[in-house]
């Protein structure tokens, strides 16, 4: 047992979940009590989906457990069939069904459907929602993707982005801008935006692009081992990264890594004397490996921060995550309780954090500027702007939004300069964010008096009354 | 007082009972509200992650410096080993009571993993108790889904209370269900101004207030789904005074009359003290409820609450009902509103919610009453709908509260003309 206050994941079904919402055309038929429906607002709620997800939960009561629970997923999953007629299916059971022992795979074959069924074995009580994510998407893929003669064009597929995750819609936009300016056409993007009859012609590709290794890595070594695909290594995240990346694909196809990068701006915002300041800014760094990795490299070397720390929730992860940590010289942190990962955001008192909506708290506990890099995240983080991670407009989004919670330049000289000032002191915050200016508090000597602060001059405040 | 009966209510109407799929919450996420109510008390879930999840999804934004709600997340090890979890939970619980010195009450939370695997959590909850005494009283119910629906998880909690609340021969009345303080503090004024008292709560702030019970105690729910407290209450001797649900003038009145008859209250007196209230609340429903005047409301199940607020929407602000879904129903506690609700409504217990989303978009009603699940999916098709967990959420009890009740339903509609309107130019 463990206690938990917070989680970084959800459990695997939830991954699951992810994968089948992503998709068109495929049902999951979820064994699992009622409240697990829970899961439904997630994506209706925080993605901010218009259709439900394509779920159907056998949602089963303490009257039906004993014989007529495999009944009632045999029932479900043939309604289901009959409502949705998707092309596929998948199967599987929640933490509770796991444990009444039902076999949803042995139930669904027994309704013969016309249509493949896909049975998950989900581990609940030892892995968590990217593994199920990643788990999901490679049976399907396994169960559907066969070899194929290769197209005539040169054509990758995209793999990894899910429903719910961070940035994945514009990023696979993004992405496949960047390889058509090479040339390159996209045959199949999945599972987000793909339907089981996409997933049967994802053979014919040349090459893979894996973009989530959280989501998508066991269908891409899996495609290459079936179907002969190599996969792109390099995550183009940050501007390097980016290069590094049509590189590699430039490698495999044979195709040249010249493109247009007209529209990248990071590289000279970063350059130009505004950001000067930015120098040697202390940075922590904490997220799924992925987004840690690609954040660190971005911000040591394209905008000039030392990162002081960094560290991920997805132990699946630990081994590279610990040799990026590696080159920054400093000792990763890979756990998923959110009080360690706070204890040390308090030790290391950084200036800046990268991490998900969990550090945003804890920043705003410590009252240290923070901007969110990786899932698991809130509403705000599912934007209506376009708004990628990855490619040429990623670095400019991110070089935005990393740098908008920081005090800007001038301001922290005025601060620094004018430190004694009851207006400009360390407490008075960045101008440009919600919180209300607190006048400075004068310390008390006995015997000497201070002027008091002009009325009305700042809000009155708890801490401005002297 | 004038509770002008319809010509005929829907006591009668025969209820369309559904199975099925069912689109709901489970009884964990009464540990919501019901932390911030009981201020010294910490809700110890023993279940998979998944019910952490959910707690998580739930609560949304609401981070506390430390939340006094968690999960103790069963591993494999403790499926394998009943008395390796029992040793287990002593230990997790140890080490939660000395980082919380503050903490006086702990329930253990029974969730659908800890039921299907038969960990005995009341017999955890006895030894524990006896451990940590006098300073701790640990308690236990199931907020399972197996078990429970959403609201039902608060039943639970304050059924469990029930036996252990100190005897008395007082005549004393509680008041029964979690309401935001604002809430419970007007409840209290207006029934002092009414010569009541003593008034008890359940549940109490902190520990040390908790309520007695006894055969003189009569009590009062202030919420439709304690149905379990209810009968706790009945046990140790209690009388329940059956009135309806206090929403909106007419419901609170009724419900504060029933009161004032059982302590023979004066006419006169129970006038002067309601007149001005009431007619604020009249004012304000009104403003609050032009857009709801002749539209008509599906409500999908959620939280035993539909059959009271139904009433309130057809007989205050002038709404039709096509269906009143709810998870279940106690006729012996909503037996009141259901006499008051204009016969007409399908009244659906239980669900099936493909069964049910057919009905409701054949019905297309102006305005739909459903979970965050259904909510986007039923607006991008076009209907409008008020999300069903803030009447959990917001103070919408007594007087005071009665405009912002019709104001939680007609927002939607009000919205949907000014996006309406812009569109059209
Ligand atoms: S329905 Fe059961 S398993 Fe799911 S969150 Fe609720 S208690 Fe946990
Ligand atoms: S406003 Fe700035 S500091 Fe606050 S949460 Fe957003 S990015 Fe972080």
């Amino acid at each position: 047992m463990k206690l938990t206050l917070w989680t970084y994941e959800g459990p695997p079904h939830v991954g699951a979940m992810r994968v089948a919402t992503g998709m068109k055309g495929l049902h999951y038929v979820l064994h699992a009590p009622q409240g697990d429906t829970y899961a439904d607002l997630l994506f209706t709620m925080i993605e901010r989906r218009n259709h439900r997800p394509p779920v159907t939960f056998t949602t089963f009561q303490a009257r039906d457990l004993g014989a007529d629970t495999a009944n009632l997923f045999k029932d479900s999953a043939r309604d289901a069939y009959n409502r949705f007629q998707p092309q596929a299916m998948i199967v599987g059971a929640s933490c509770t069904a796991e444990l009444i022992q039902d076999d949803p795979g042995g139930l669904a074959e027994a309704l013969g459907l016309p249509i493949p069924v896909i049975p998950l074995e989900l581990p609940s009580y030892q892995r968590k929602e990217n593994f199920g994510a990643d788990e999901t998407f490679f049976q399907i893929v396994k169960a559907l993707a066969k070899p194929m003669p290769r197209t005539e064009a040169i054509t990758c597929n995209i793999l990894g982005a899910t429903a719910l995750g961070f940035r994945h819609r514009d990023d696979v936009a993004e992405v496949t801008k960047l390889l058509s300016l090479m040339g390159i056409t996209v045959n199949v993007a999945a599972p987000m935006g793909a339907t089981p009859e996409d997933i049967a012609r994802m053979g014919q590709a040349h090459f893979n692009v894996l973009l989530y290794p959280e989501t998508g890595e066991t269908a891409a070594r899996h495609l290459e081992r079936a179907c002969g695909q190599p996969y792109t290594k390099t995550v183009p995240i940050g501007v390097g990264a980016t290069r590094d990346f049509l590189h590699e694909v430039s490698a495999l196809t044979g195709i040249s890594a010249k493109v247009d990068e007209s529209g990248l701006r990071l590289p000279w915002w970063s350059a130009s004397v505004d950001s000067t300041y930015l120098t040697g800014k202390r940075v922590y760094i904490f997220g799924d490996a992925t987004h840690v990795m690609a954040a660190a490299r971005i911000a040591a070397t394209e905008i000039g921060f030392e990162v002081v720390g960094m560290g991920c929730f997805n132990r699946e992860f630990a081994r590279p995550l610990r040799a990026a940590a590696k080159a920054y010289g400093v000792e990763p942190l890979i756990t998923d309780d959110y009080l360690e990962v706070e204890a040390e955001i308090a030790r290391l008192q950084p200036e800046l954090i990268l991490g998900t909506q969990m550090e945003r708290h804890i920043g705003k506990r410590l009252g240290i500027p923070c901007a969110v890099i990786s899932a698991p995240v809130h509403v705000q983080d599912f934007p209506a702007r376009y708004s990628p991670q990855m490619g040429f407009e990623g670095a400019n989004v991110i070089f935005d939004t990393w740098i908008h919670p920081l005090v800007m330049g001038l301001e922290e000289h005025l601060l620094t300069m004018f430190r004694e000032d009851f207006e400009f002191h360390d407490d008075a915050g960045a101008s440009h964010h919600g919180g209300k200016a607190v006048a400075r508090v004068e310390p008390e000597e006995p015997g000497v008096s201070h002027p008091r602060t002009p009325v009305g001059y700042l809000d009155q405040d708890e801490g401005a009354s002297p | 007082m004038s509770l002008d009966l319809p010509s005929t209510g829907c006591r009668s109407t025969p209820v369309l009972k559904e199975r099925g799929q069912r689109e709901v919450f489970c009884g964990l996420t009464g540990i919501i509200w019901l932390h911030r109510k009981m201020q010294d008390a910490f809700f110890l879930v023993v279940g998979s992650r998944t019910c952490a999840h959910l707690l998580q999804a739930a609560a949304g934004v609401m981070i506390f410096a430390e939340p006094r709600f968690g999960t103790a997340i069963l591993e494999e090890k403790d499926l394998a080993g009943l008395a390796d979890a029992n040793a287990e939970l002593d230990r997790e619980v140890a080490r939660l009571l000395a980082r919380r010195p503050d903490i006086k009450q702990l329930f253990l939370v029974g969730s659908c993993p800890s039921e299907v695997i038969k960990l005995d959590l009341a017999r955890a909850a006895e030894r524990l108790s006896a451990v940590h005494a006098p300073h701790v009283r640990v308690y236990n119910y199931s907020g399972s889904g197996i078990e429970t629906t959403f609201t039902q998880g608060e039943d639970a909690c304050l059924a469990a209370m029930v036996p252990t609340l100190p005897a008395t021969t007082a005549r004393e009345l509680l008041i029964v269900g979690a309401m935001p303080d604002v809430v419970e503090d007007q409840c209290l004024s207006l029934l002092a101004q009414l010569g009541i008292g003593p008034v008890r709560m359940l549940p109490a702030r902190r520990a040390g207030d908790l309520p007695a019970v006894g055969a003189n105690t009569v009590f009062a729910l202030v919420q439709p789904f304690l149905g379990d407290t209810h009968a706790a209450l009945t046990r140790r001797g209690a009388r329940h005074l059956p009135a309806p649900f206090p929403f909106g003038e007419e419901g609170t009145t009724a419900w504060l009359r029933a009161i004032a008859d059982e302590f023979g209250v004066a006419r006169d007196l129970f006038e002067q003290v309601t007149a001005a209230p009431r007619a604020r609340a009249q004012k304000a429903i009104a403003t609050q409820s032009q857009e709801l005047r002749g539209k008509s409301v599906f409500f999908f199940p959620d939280s035993q609450l539909e059959i009271p607020l139904a009433r309130f929407l057809t007989r205050e602000c002038g709404m039709t009902a096509v269906e009143v879904g709810t998870p279940y129903l106690h006729e012996g506690l909503v037996g009141p509103d259901l006499d008051l609700l204009p016969s007409g409504p399908v009244i659906s217990e239980g669900q099936d919610v493909e069964k049910q989303l057919d009905r409701q978009r054949a019905a297309a009603p102006d305005l739909t009453v459903c979970g965050l699940g259904l909510a986007n999916p039923l607006e991008a098709e076009g209907h409008t709908t008020k999300w069903a967990i803030e009447l959990v959420f917001t103070p919408v009890h007594f007087y005071e509260q009665a405009g912002d009740l019709a104001g939680l339903f007609s927002r939607p509609l009000r919205r949907k003309a000014i996006l309406r309107k812009e569109a059209a130019e």
